[in-house]
């Protein structure tokens, strides 16, 4: 899915990234934990979360993330904003809580990372 | 002889550079091509082994090589030690307190993590004194 069907999908703002919505992800991963980020990540993935911080950037980093939506309304900080524009990723943000985030894209067909063996 | 050898020391509880020592590590590995699939498997266990030291040690070092084939992190911390290893090996047993999970850390999966990612793993602890964790990754 292009991140541009993303934002419009969530009503997102985009943060960060204008010139990058035509960018494809193949599926999306949601938490608030940043080691389970680093524990399933793989491809290109979407990072749907509420936690709101530098760390959330460093940890895209680490995975080669090049898109986060950060749900409930939280907006990230110009400190964070820099950070992340640094790396060339995308930030979008949406009012939606993170299971409506989650639904909404995956009944339109953005599947989600596998169990683990 | 190794291409590069580099430590870098990591402080306890400094969240704020948490993650440099790394993000130069991955750098590094990016630019003498190290295909990216490999290199987030390197990067996933240099982070979480780095937040380690800031998290829960008093302090330490990340000793990070590579040579013609392989790339080699040994990290070396002035202590606390882990009390029960086989306890501490096992995925969501955490210590960390509650403001470390506000942060989005602790979710006790650091070190199972590196257990899968690091195509060898070796970790030796003895309370009181320190933990030392060897991880090395084949290049192709
Ligand atoms: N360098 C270290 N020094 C002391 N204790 C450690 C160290 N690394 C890990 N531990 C202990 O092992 C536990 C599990 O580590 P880990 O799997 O990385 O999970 P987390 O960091 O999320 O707690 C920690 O909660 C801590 O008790
Ligand atoms: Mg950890």
């Amino acid at each position: 899915m292009v991140i541009r069907r993303i934002a419009e999908l969530l009503e997102a703002e985009v943060i960060l990234g204008e010139d990058k919505l035509d960018m494809e992800v193949d599926m999306a991963f949601s938490s608030d934990m940043m080691s389970d980020v680093l524990a399933y990540v793989t491809g290109r993935t979407v990072l749907l979360t509420g936690l709101v911080n530098e760390h959330v950037i460093r940890t895209a980093e680490m995975v080669d993330l090049e898109c986060i939506v950060f749900v409930r309304g939280k907006l990230p900080t110009q400190e964070i904003i820099d950070k992340a524009k640094e790396n060339g990723m995308v930030l979008l943000a949406t009012t939606h809580t993170l299971y409506c985030t989650s639904g909404i894209l995956y009944s339109n067909g953005l599947t989600g990372i596998g169990r683990r063996k | 002889m190794p291409l590069i050898a580099e430590v870098f020391p990591v402080e306890k509880d400094d969240f704020v550079t948490a993650g440099e020592a790394s993000a130069k590590i991955k750098r590094t590995l990016k630019k003498l091509g190290v295909d990216s699939a490999l290199l987030r498997r390197i990067s996933v266990c240099s982070y979480e082994v780095e937040l380690n030291l800031v998290i829960h040690s008093l302090g330490g070092t990340i000793d990070f090589q590579v040579t013609q084939d392989s790339v080699m992190l040994l990290v070396k911390d002035r202590g606390p030690g882990i009390a029960n290893l086989e306890l501490a090996m096992r995925e969501g047993w955490s210590t960390a307190p509650e403001s470390v999970r506000m942060m989005g850390f602790g979710a006790g999966m650091g070190l199972p993590n590196m257990k899968r990612n690091a195509d060898e793993f070796d970790i030796k602890s003895e309370a009181g004194v320190g933990t030392e964790i060897l991880m090395k990754f084949r290049l192709k």
